[in-house]
């Protein structure tokens, strides 16, 4: 019975990548959708092209938020940079609720159009559950493993590497997934500002009223999410799964 | 040797311990018993560093524990804390492995010495080295935890109530392994409990501490016979004492005793008594529960018989109620 979920995943895949290579082929299935006259199917740039930057923004920008928040959450659950925890967990928060919309519009005047303001957004917006989820991983390493440690003569250092964060890793990794799925979604916003992605394609079908456009756009986007967070799961297991952790 | 020398800590205006100064003997047993909250732990926390004392030294082996960083200080001294500590991400050899991975050592005498150590231990290698502590019963987890400490053949181990989450049948198990270890390794422990049977069992001194003071610190049948405090008294039961007392000797030690005393008088009668009806009682075990046995019986004597099964002499009840008071 283990194997459906698996067959559903490959389907999943299959769909997506036939789709991103060669769209023509599904201009039956959109047909119906597309407003009179207009192509079925999106014709203003390669669908595949757009996918390929649009994955890579968010990869690029969970990749800094990954680095930023870990960083962060290492450094507030140390003795010395305890009491940077309010302060930390606040700009955090902040980096989540100020709606990502309104960081393109502050930023596009700073950096200019295209992908950096989008970076900048997805960077701010993938802090919170990356950081919440290390500082968390942390702060549950039983405390008879870290005073064995310490007792053992490894260094602060030495603890953090080979005990803390192999430890921690589970929950971490959870929070990169949830992050890059959260900003899978996000991203479209970004082609509001010109930064190349599936945002492109929903935004061409709402300018011309054609909803075969959105809804290519949305399923793929939505397609990729979910495939994402399947395999960031798989991952997980691999990495995580020679040692049960309890 | 450990020398501590007036160790003190204090917590703001709280004295955890209070100007503490004792001798620890080379390749002895030396249990620190008191009631939680007395200072124990704290105390043989300060001697590996894991707690920062202050004031007071402590010297091992004739060096001051402040003239090296404290986590190189701490791979020299085996550490075994409750509820073990093990590495949850790592297999049973790695975590053996880890003290010697930190000094250095190289991969081939790591894989020789992680074998050896479990071997001791009762762990056949072949099936346990490759497990995760998760998949080990609690004995086996206290046992690693025992072998991961002992793994850079320290001169000094340090025990934090070691046996305290096991039950009470592999717990006396535990300690007598832990006895033999001591016989083979030839290591300096100490051990902290608030266990005063497990102390008198494995202390060949014992250390009693309340509130931050050391109230009196000697071998187990002083403290029996002369304790310093009241306190001392009370713990080590002042209604049971004469069994205590006969609990510290072994029947083998009884009659080594005697038969140096009475030698030519018990020589010819001797021979006799061998055939003689009773028990059985080995000569490992304590008077206590020779005298145990000899009551369940209805037998005034029985024969002691040492490992090989071999006769070495008759030890009568009165012979044991002998011990059983202050000389």
């Amino acid at each position: 019975m283990r194997r459906i979920p698996t067959i559903l995943r490959l389907a999943a895949l299959g769909i997506l990548l036939a789709f991103l290579l060669a769209p023509e082929r599904f201009a039956a299935l959109f047909a119906p959708l597309a407003s009179a006259g207009a192509s079925p199917i999106y014709d203003q740039g390669n669908i595949g092209r757009l996918a390929l930057a649009h994955l890579l923004t968010v990869l690029i920008g969970c990749l800094a938020s990954t680095v930023v928040a870990v960083a962060l959450g290492v450094l507030v659950t140390r003795a010395r940079g305890a009491e940077f925890l309010p302060l930390s967990r606040a700009v955090v928060s902040f980096g989540q609720t100020f709606p990502p919309v309104a960081v393109l519009a502050l930023a596009v005047p700073l950096v200019g159009f295209g992908a950096k303001p989008t970076l900048i957004a997805l960077f701010l917006y993938g802090l919170l559950p990356i950081f919440e989820n290390t500082v968390v991983g942390l702060r549950t390493c039983p405390a008879a493993v870290l005073e064995a440690a310490s007792g053992m003569g490894m260094s602060a250092r030495q603890r953090l590497v080979t005990v803390e964060l192999p430890l921690a890793m589970p929950l971490i990794l959870e929070g990169i997934r949830l992050s890059l799925v959260i900003n899978i979604g996000t991203a479209t916003l970004g082609s509001t500002v010109a930064a190349k992605g599936l945002g492109e394609v929903i935004i061409a079908g709402l300018l011309s009223n054609n909803t075969a456009f959105v809804l290519q756009g949305g399923l793929a986007t939505g397609l990729m999410a979910v495939l994402l967070y399947d395999g960031v799961a798989a991952l997980e297991r691999r990495i995580c799964g020679s040692a049960r952790i309890d | 040797m450990i020398v501590i020398e007036s160790l003190t800590k204090r917590y703001g205006s709280a004295t955890v311990v209070d100007a503490v100064s004792m001798t620890i003997e080379r390749n002895s047993i030396t249990v620190i018993v008191g009631t939680s909250g007395s200072g124990k732990s704290t105390l043989l926390r300060m001697i590996n560093r894991l707690i920062e004392p202050t004031s007071g030294r402590v010297i091992i082996d004739g060096r001051d524990t402040e003239s090296e960083p404290a986590h190189l200080l701490r791979r020299r001294i085996g550490y075994v804390i409750q509820g073990h500590g093990l590495f949850p991400h790592r297999t049973v050899a790695e975590n053996v492995a880890t003290v010697p991975r930190l000094l250095g050592w190289e991969p081939d005498r790591i894989r020789v010495r992680v074998d050896e150590l479990l071997r001791t231990l009762q762990l056949d290698p072949a099936m346990y080295a490759d497990k995760y502590p998760y998949q080990l019963s609690g004995g086996q987890q206290q046992r690693v935890g025992v072998a991961r400490a002992l793994a850079a053949e320290p001169a000094v181990l340090l025990m934090d109530e070691p046996f305290g989450a096991l039950d009470p049948i592999i717990r006396e198990k535990a300690q007598d392994d832990l006895l033999e270890i001591q016989r083979k390794f030839g290591t300096t422990m100490v051990v902290v409990t608030h266990d005063i049977d497990e102390a008198f069992r494995l202390g060949d001194r014992v250390a009693v501490m309340s509130e931050g003071r050391l109230l009196q610190y000697d071998r187990p049948e002083v403290l029996v016979m002369h304790p310093a405090d009241p306190l001392v008294a009370r713990m080590t039961g002042s209604a049971e004492r004469a069994m205590r007392l006969l609990s510290l000797t072994t029947a083998g030690e009884a009659l080594a005793d005697t038969s140096a005393n009475t030698a030519t008088s018990n020589n010819s009668a001797g021979a006799a008594e061998m055939a003689a009806d009773g028990p059985i009682i080995r000569a490992s075990a304590s008077l206590r529960e020779a005298l145990s046995e000899l009551l369940w019986r209805g037998s005034e004597s029985g024969t002691v018989v040492d490992d090989d099964d071999k006769p070495c002499g008759r030890l009568t009840v009165a012979a044991i109620l002998a011990r059983g008071r202050p000389r």
